[in-house]
């Protein structure tokens, strides 16, 4: 049986060596199919992991809390822009939360800051020291400031990347300089680590932080004080992410006293959400790229069929002889379905190629992360087999139904 | 031991559109061991559709066919097949050869289905293309072959898997002369030398006188069967043993 299959695959190969134009041109609808869906997952998948690095730059396991809207005779005001969250909510889900590793609170406000003789109008952060942890900020030079600073209002402030270029010349240290944030001076002592592009596309970057108690009281000038824009929390383990917002929806409703049939006056929001979006967003792409391919390997699995329909009729006689000689029929079927298993094997084989040199091009020529997995490599090659099988079996089911007398006689 | 070939009141009809054509009718037949047979008869005789049934490539609509003792009749195609590669060996007029595939391949294609190894296949096909006189012309391709080296690969494509029949359908209708003789002399030695049965259907009377018997049919039934020499096919059998 080894023998038979190995000298029928040799048969087939030489079959199709005689007929290189037209089996090159078969194998082209698999040829193409094939490397399309292999560039275009390529580049997906590249797409796919620069936006998981996006996401992962929210931070670890991070929940994010935000106010409510504030309702005036049913109109309703942007999202944050009730106050209905407090410092005191927040200490006290960490208080009452064991699930939650650490709480931390923001508020924000676009505000001009001066150094020397430039300036520029970025967002000023007053957070809690915790907020830099959950969201895994690091430090290029300098450190984080600390729960002193909160508690005496220090005028200390971090500055993102962003920030630094547009205030300070290339290679001048901000460290230790003194800026104005609304006429206000602050002490740089720390510059973050670039963190990119956020996964809705706003530059993480453009920011400041300085302590949150010292935006409340000399900077925003708030009239609720302790009121926050957002708070923070954060999870061990990702899996604990809905149960710890179960608790937190608990405990802020019960704090605020809202009955049963009211709406919560808060959002939560966790990173594994956002992700959801992202996702949603590459299932479709998938289901594109699927489309295609099965389009393109239906096109190239017809192809394949219709060469080896004429194939048959062409050898119509072969078949009466190769029958007279004493082939059964499974020996005759196996012969085209080689013959059509090998067509698009080839042309698999041709288009992972083509498609890998196709993704490789892209990154070069336009800049594009691409990843090529070994998973859509086996799946292709799977696929263009189980396409010459399909597309093979009725041309040589009718082959091995041919009557050996009418074969013989055949002209 | 049971005869080579037993033909019972054989039928074939078939039906061509609401025309019933009856191929043969009633047709009754013993060929033994060793014997070398000419079947004889005009176009339309019946007698292509009979060479169809003794090679199994057919079976009777009615009646009995026996080959070696198995009855013929009732299997399927795949048995067939199998009867074929075991037992029977194809001459055709227009050889029919694999086209662009070597002497060598051509011969070796009954023992590719028998299943056998590709070294045994082809020390066994080489062996038979000796025999035929084609030695030191195995990777030769049919079109490099002239009519009457084409129609030896294909003999020795008969031979090589030692069949206890050999059919030959109009084996030089399409050769000249010199070939024609050439051929007739290999098959005349393998009858003689080698016990080979042989079955020639022709309508050459000098290809028919080869033969050592000689059937003429006519309208699906036998007109004549007579011996044309003598040829005790018994003392054939016990020489091969």
């Amino acid at each position: 049986m080894a023998a038979f299959v190995w000298l029928t695959i040799m048969t087939a190969l030489r079959i199709l060596g005689r007929n290189r134009l037209r089996a090159g041109l078969t194998m082209l609808g698999i040829v193409i199919g094939v490397a399309a869906v292999i560039a275009m997952v390529s580049i997906g998948e590249g797409a796919k992991r620069a936006v998981q690095a996006q996401i992962a730059t929210m931070g670890t396991n991070v929940i994010i809390i935000f106010p409510g809207v504030t309702s005036a005779s049913g109109v309703r005001g942007s999202q944050g822009s009730a106050v209905t969250l407090t410092v005191s909510d927040a200490l006290e889900l960490r208080k009452r939360i064991p699930l939650l590793t650490d709480t931390g609170w923001s508020r924000r406000d676009v505000m001009q800051i001066v150094y020397g003789n430039k300036n520029w109008n970025g967002p000023i952060n007053g957070i809690s020291p915790s907020y830099l942890t959950i969201r895994d900020w690091s430090f290029t030079s300098g450190g984080p400031f600390t729960q002193t600073d909160l508690d005496s209002a220090a005028r200390v402030a971090l500055l993102g990347q962003t920030i630094v270029e547009n205030l300070f010349e290339p290679g001048e240290e901000p460290v230790g300089a003194v800026i104005r944030i609304k006429s206000v001076p602050f002490r740089v002592i720390g510059v973050l680590a670039p963190k990119g592009q956020s996964s809705q596309g706003s530059d993480q970057d453009d920011v400041i932080f300085i302590p949150f108690s010292t935006a409340e009281r000399k900077v925003f000038g708030t009239s609720f004080i302790g009121s926050v824009g957002a708070m923070f929390g954060s999870t061990d383990q990702v899996e604990d992410l809905p149960q710890a917002v179960e608790q937190i929806r608990e405990v802020l409703r019960a704090r605020h006293r809202l009955q049963t049939e009211q709406n919560d006056d808060f959002t939560i929001r966790t990173q594994v959400d956002i992700g959801k979006v992202q996702e949603g967003t590459s299932e479709t792409l998938t289901m594109m790229l699927f489309a295609i391919a099965s389009v393109s390997l239906l096109v190239g699995g017809i192809g394949i069929m219709n060469i080896l329909l004429v194939s048959v009729t062409e050898r119509t006689r072969e078949i009466g002889v190769r029958m007279a000689v004493g082939a059964k029929r499974h020996h005759i079927m196996m012969q085209f379905l080689i013959e059509a298993m090998t067509l698009s094997l080839v042309g698999g084989v041709l288009g992972i190629a083509l498609g890998i040199a196709g993704a490789k091009l892209t990154t070069v020529i336009a800049g594009w992360p691409t990843i090529i997995s070994a998973d859509v490599i086996v799946v292709a090659f799977f696929f263009s087999l189980v396409v010459g099988l399909f597309f093979g079996l009725y041309p040589a089911n009718k082959a091995a139904r041919l009557n050996p007398i009418e074969a013989l006689r055949y002209e | 031991m049971s005869p080579l070939i037993e033909c019972e009141d054989v039928w074939k009809i078939y039906q061509v559109g609401d025309v019933e054509v009856q191929a043969l009718r009633g047709l009754s037949l013993t060929i033994e061991q060793g014997e070398f047979v000419a079947i004889m008869g005009s176009s339309g005789s019946g007698k292509s559709t009979l060479m169809n049934i003794l090679g199994c490539l057919d079976q009777p609509t009615k009646g009995c066919y026996r080959l070696n003792g198995i009855e013929v009749g009732g299997l399927r195609p795949d048995e067939l097949a199998g009867i074929r590669n075991q037992q029977i060996g194809f001459v055709f007029q227009s050889f029919n050869l694999i086209p662009r595939t070597s002497a060598l391949e051509n011969a070796q294609l009954p023992l590719f289905y028998r299943g056998l190894s590709l070294k045994d296949q082809r020390t066994q096909a080489a062996a038979a293309l000796g025999r035929v006189g084609l030695h030191g012309r195995e990777d030769h391709y049919p079109t490099q072959l002239s009519g009457g080296q084409q129609q030896r690969v294909a003999i020795a494509r008969a031979l090589v898997t030692s069949p206890s029949l050999l059919l030959a359908d109009e084996p030089t209708g399409n050769l000249d002369s010199q070939s024609s003789r050439e051929i007739m002399g290999i098959l005349e030695a393998l009858n003689r030398d080698e016990g080979i049965t042989i079955i020639l259907v022709t309508h050459e009377v000098d290809v028919a006188a080869y033969a050592a018997r000689e059937i003429v049919i006519q309208d699906g039934q036998i007109l004549s069967d007579r011996r044309t020499k003598a040829h005790p096919p018994s003392s054939q059998v016990e020489v091969e043993i």
